[in-house]
């Protein structure tokens, strides 16, 4: 083995031919092992061939594998000389021993030599018939080798047809491989094009899955409930018949038996309308995912990722298992960050207590972004229940004081979300948060601080001189600090007129002749009109009142929540992201967009009638409240930027499925942070408002015409916000 | 599926490398060593670029992974890694970089069997020793007639026995290994306190032996079902050897199976309810100044006095700045580990129902900027024999065969803690 490492000398092939040829059998055999050795450290070893070959008749099954393993990996660039080895392969499907019957057919098909695969047919024809079950089962996986290779092969052959007779085999392991061999081709099938109606689960072949699956092995039993998992059924009857022959692999010490059983139950559920069964099923759930959570960190990964997403569907699997998601000290990031996400989907007034007092633990921890999210979760805690806001506004506020710099930044951060959801409750809290003012280096944390300075600048003395101290660092600044500083410094004119009137004028002069951002000018010039014309219009739409925000229940579109709980445990599911997003191209093609958006369309006609209502019912001037808090939230100026820069194919790609070009403004209001949901119809109305008063210079009458008809016309399909929030997570994925 | 199947040593060089679908090509092991292996912030599991994932679990300086190009079952990939990490234990002893290196012909071998063009196949431990064994095995040798029992055995409906096996000496042997897990706040008060349990069998039974298995008489095993039975041992979930009949159980909670030969976990469960905790501790930390941190730390155990937790491990983080640790204990050895700012504090014994006391000052330098503690909770491990923190005891294993044959049967119990036994301060 030492020459497994050893610096390459000259002549080494030359040694090992000489050796492969030795007359000594063992000689031979330790050449054929270094040949191998060589070969896994990506050294060409493919000049020995023949040499190699020659030692393929032997009764050593040991040797007898390598040599095979060396021709799997050389078949293809020599395929002349494979020719050579079909004889003993041939010869070797026919051995009194099953073993070496099913070593021949599995390496076979493994060769990818064109030259070769002519010779597989017949071997195969008569292995998928042998008596012995190991060699069939050998078999079946060889069919969708061949597929692979060569399509038409097998279909000429027949061998799909045996295939499907084989479901019928008497012995499990036969039927689970069969299954995988089906699947797998009817997935090439579709993939190329080809076909679609390869293996399609039928009545009679489901009989027959439900009995082989309590029998076969575990990855056999994840193939057949995989199988099941896409079978239609044609009434309730059947819907819980399967349901309750899969629910025993709840049991199974296999993780992924189990998610693949909790698949097939989820999918079942959907056609069962006896509330009980859904009940007993669901609760019959829980203890397995617990249990998920005692295997390895990955395994367990998975799992999380899996029970967030089970979470969204039915939130009260777990209601009661909080605790068992509490982070332990050792748990690798990836799963304390999905612990913590779950323990604040499973968080409610009974145990609110419990997850602050976790929570506070865990701000203090060494790594950073643990520490982030955690405050994070206390925020999210408070908005979710109003209850315990007041806790969590205390929890903050210990944390505020240890005075870490990024535990203060984050708190600030989260101050401002809690400030907007209960708009003057906790004003006591804002001397603390300014006091802090000066440790505030982050554009998130300070542009924060801005807004609650701007929307009690009237409780705040000196408001003035803290919004003075970014007037005057204003173009050093990042833009959503200056798009704060500047709607803040707007509000408190409107409050206290006589005391900022220099600064008003200051930040508007700065905002529209040295800033680079056309979004900060853009809003400045509006701010400045609205002012010079009517103040009075100025404040209905600056001080204007905005919907309270919630904490979304989902964090993809119901239409998508669906498909990937259909797919759990796989990829899909631990990204929460459809397949074609990471499979194939890599990124969503434009063509694809058009079937998602039909996926889609209940949720955008809902999404359009609330919309609608939301237009007519509030007045004109409301719409165009453009200092909706979500833009303090809204991507960074380079993706604002682009987002303008866009063209309108590509602000279409942005919005969903929008046909109008306008609509790539509703972009910039868009954002993925938590809460901003609900917000988003009057957001969209904005842009839309602004689109019929030719936005962009032309002088403006005090009270914007903007009306609900007007609202419709301009914008005739109103991007629905998860999906814009999904396009944007796919693009992200699109840099890989 | 699974398209290729690679080890790498810590510096990212290959040492096994198997394609098994042709999608990939075997240069990808490159893109693995720059992404996963040379990068200092890897912070998931799976690594998906283009799409090409890499699923990798990290085993004694070793990356063992699996590449797919498809929508992959993650959870199999993960559980398909870690068995063979298993088998590889198994086969071997352990598996690290030399063992690897020095069984590589094995290691082929094995991983083609466990895997035929991407799909696991049987990996069954006791199976695959019947004919991937280490020395060399002549085809001539193994009769054919025998290969046809192997491989009819290894498809077969009890993959995991064969049914040739015989014994002068019926015996089984039960294990039931506890490991508790808790984690107490500073206050003293239970965050959370669970119990996993395994129990591991060693069947050394003749022919085809039917196995019945039976706990405590007053034991729930659906929480949900249970109505209000103040005393009874309460598992949350249970999951079974594939061996287990698990409709069986699902109808009439019966736990009935044919044993493989040997060694094997027949069961694993959770229990979150009446658990006792073995061991208290309660720690007294104080920080003076910021130039010492005084610890008394009082470890109590809690369980019969004829019994006692041995191999106790207390491990008492410190502040980063520590230079020197005074510690005085009344038995046993306590040490400062700078490496790994901790006290260890090793006791080879307790009795049940005792108490000790660690009483230790850490003394600090002196640093520039004030970076918080981030006080990590105090850690113990330790055994307990013949005690279990669930409650749980075995109440009977009855063996059938045709033969007629009288077993012996013997129980053991252990309660644990390795790691996850933690108290805040």
């Amino acid at each position: 083995m030492a020459t497994m490492r050893a610096p390459p000398r000259k002549g080494e092939n030359f040694e090992l031919s000489a050796d492969l040829n030795s007359e000594y059998r063992d000689k031979r055999k330790d050449a054929i092992k270094r040949v191998i050795a060589n070969m896994t450290v990506q050294k060409d070893v493919s000049g020995l061939f023949p040499d190699v070959l020659k030692n393929m008749q032997t009764d050593d099954l040991e040797q007898k594998k390598l040599v095979y393993l060396y021709l799997m990996n050389y078949a293809k660039t020599q395929p002349e000389l494979v020719i050579l080895a079909v004889n003993t392969f041939v010869k070797d499907t026919d051995d009194p021993n099953p073993l070496v019957r099913a070593l021949a057919i599995r390496t076979m098909g493994c060769l990818r030599a064109e030259k070769i695969i002519d010779y597989l047919c017949d071997p195969l024809q008569k292995c998928l018939r042998d008596e012995n079950p190991y060699v069939r089962k050998t078999a079946a996986l060889c069919v969708a080798k061949l597929y692979d290779l060569k399509p038409e092969l097998v279909i000429e052959n027949g061998f799909l047809e045996t295939l499907q007779e084989m479901i019928a085999d008497s012995n499990p392991m036969v039927v689970a491989n069969t299954v995988a061999a089906l699947t797998d081709i009817h997935e090439a099938a579709i993939a190329n094009g080809s076909a679609t109606d390869i293996f399609i689960v039928s009545n009679t072949v489901l009989n027959k899955l439900l009995i082989a699956l309590n029998e076969c092995s575990e990855w056999g039993r994840v193939a057949i409930l995989n199988a099941l998992a896409r079978y239609e059924t044609q009434d309730e009857r059947e819907s819980e018949h399967i349901c309750e022959r899969v629910v025993p692999q709840f049991q199974h010490a296999n993780a992924s038996v189990v998610l693949a059983a909790v698949k097939v139950i989820m999918i079942h559920l959907r056609g069962v309308r006896s509330e009980n069964l859904i009940k007993q099923m669901i609760r019959k759930m829980a203890p397995p995912l617990v249990t998920l959570l005692s295997n390895p960190p990955e395994v367990q990964w998975v799992a999380l990722r899996d029970i967030n997403l089970l979470l969204q569907k039915r939130p009260d699997i777990l209601s009661s298992e909080m605790r068992v998601f509490f982070c332990k000290y050792n748990d690798p990031l990836y799963v304390k960050v999905e612990k913590l996400d779950i323990m604040v989907r499973l968080a409610s007034e009974n145990n609110v207590d419990a997850l602050l007092s976790e929570l506070k633990e865990y701000a203090s921890e060494v790594d950073v972004d643990f520490v982030r999210r955690s405050i994070k979760a206390i925020g999210q805690a408070a908005i979710k229940i109003d209850e315990a806001a007041e806790r969590c506004v205390n929890v903050l506020l210990e944390l505020i004081n240890t005075r870490v710099s990024y535990v203060v930044q984050e708190a600030v951060v989260v101050m401002k979300d809690i400030f907007r959801k209960y708009p003057s409750t906790y004003e006591g809290v804002i001397p603390t948060l300014c006091a802090n003012l000066d440790e505030l280096d982050e554009p998130e944390a300070k542009a924060s601080l801005i807004w609650i300075i701007g929307e009690y600048a009237n409780k705040i003395d000196n408001a003035d001189e803290l919004l003075g101290i970014f007037v005057d660092t204003f173009t050093e600044e990042s833009y959503p600090v200056q798009l704060q500083t500047l709607t803040a410094v707007v509000k408190l004119y409107l409050r206290k007129p006589d005391s900022s009137q220099g600064l008003v004028q200051r930040v508007l002069n700065t905002a529209t002749k040295d800033c680079d951002s056309p979004d900060v000018r853009d809003r400045a010039y509006i701010y400045w009109r609205l002012l010079s014309t009517d103040p009075g219009a100025a404040k209905s739409v600056v001080q204007a009142h905005r919907p309270a925000i919630t904490l979304p229940r989902t964090t993809v579109a119901p239409a998508l929540l669906e498909e990937l709980i259909g797919e759990i445990s796989t990829l899909a599911s631990v990204y929460h992201k459809p397949a074609e997003t990471f499979v194939g191209r890599g990124r969503i093609g434009a063509d694809a967009l058009p079937r998602k958006g039909t996926d889609l369309e209940d949720d955008q006609s809902t999404a359009r009638k609330a919309f609608q209502t939301v237009a007519a019912g509030q007045q004109a001037e409301n719409l165009l409240n453009f200092d909706d808090p979500t833009d303090t939230q809204q991507p960074s100026g380079l993706a604002a930027t682009q987002v303008l820069a866009a063209t309108p194919a590509a602000a279409n790609l942005l919005s969903g499925n929008s046909s109008n070009p306008l609509d790539d403004l509703v972009s910039i209001f868009g954002n993925t942070g938590m809460g901003s949901t609900p917000s988003q119809p009057p957001g969209g109305g904005l842009s839309a408002g602004f689109g019929g008063l030719s936005f962009g210079g032309a002088p403006v009458s005090p009270v914007p015409p903007a009306t609900p008809s007007v609202l419709q016309a301009s914008s005739p399909a109103p991007p629905q916000p998860p999906a814009r929030q999904q396009t944007a997570e796919e693009d992200l994925l699109g840099l890989f | 599926m699974i398209s290729a199947f690679f080890i790498f040593n810590q510096k990212g060089e290959v040492l096994i490398s198997r394609l098994y679908r042709t999608d990939l090509k075997r240069s990808i092991a490159d893109v693995f060593r720059i992404q996963v292996v040379s990068n200092s912030d890897v912070r998931s599991p799976i690594i998906t670029l283009g799409s090409t994932s890499f699923f990798h679990v990290r085993v004694n300086n070793l990356y063992v992974v699996a590449v797919t190009k498809c929508n992959a079952n993650a959870a199999l990939v993960f559980e398909y890694c870690y068995r063979f990490i298993a088998i590889a234990k198994s086969y071997f002893g352990k598996v690290d970089e030399e063992s690897v290196k020095n069984n590589f012909v094995l290691i082929y071998e094995l991983i083609d069997e466990i895997n035929d063009f991407g799909y696991p196949q049987n990996s069954e431990i006791d199976t695959l020793k019947t004919y991937i064994t280490t020395e060399s095995v002549m085809s001539t040798n193994i009769a054919a007639e025998e290969s046809s029992k192997i491989t009819t055995q290894a498809t077969g409906a009890t993959s995991w026995r064969r049914n040739d096996v015989k014994y002068k000496k019926n015996e089984a042997f039960v294990d039931v290994v506890e490991t508790v897990n808790l984690s107490m706040s500073a206050k003293g008060t239970v965050l959370r306190a669970d119990v996993e349990g395994h129990i591991l069998m060693r069947a050394y039974l003749s022919g085809t032996p039917e196995c019945k298995f039976g706990l405590n008489d007053k034991l729930v095993i659906d929480k949900n079902e249970r109505g209000s039975l103040g005393d009874a041992v309460e598992l949350d979930d249970c999951r079974f050897h594939q061996c287990v009949r698990l409709d069986e159980f699902d109808s009439s909670r019966t736990i009935s199976f044919i044993p493989p030969d040997g060694e094997f976990e027949l069961m694993t469960y959770r229990s979150t309810s009446n658990i006792k905790l073995p061991v208290k501790v309660i720690p007294t930390v104080t920080e003076i100044g910021t130039s010492s941190v005084s610890y008394v730390v009082t470890v109590k155990t809690n369980f019969s006095n004829k019994l006692s937790a041995t191999n106790v491990v207390i491990r008492i983080p410190t502040p980063l700045n520590t230079t020197s640790v005074d510690c005085k204990v009344p038995n046993g050895k306590a040490k400062y580990v700078p490496a790994d700012n901790v006290v260890v504090w090793k006791l080879p014994r307790i009795q049940g129902g005792q108490e000790v006391t660690l009483s230790a000052t850490a003394h600090l330098t002196s640093t520039t900027h004030r970076q918080v503690w981030a006080r990590p909770p105090i850690d113990i491990d330790f055994q307990v024999l013949m005690f279990t923190a669930s409650g749980l005891i075995v109440r009977f294993l009855k063996v059938f065969e045709k033969n007629n044959y009288n077993s012996i049967k013997w129980v053991r119990y252990l309660t644990k803690a390795s790691g996850s036994y933690q108290v805040r301060f």
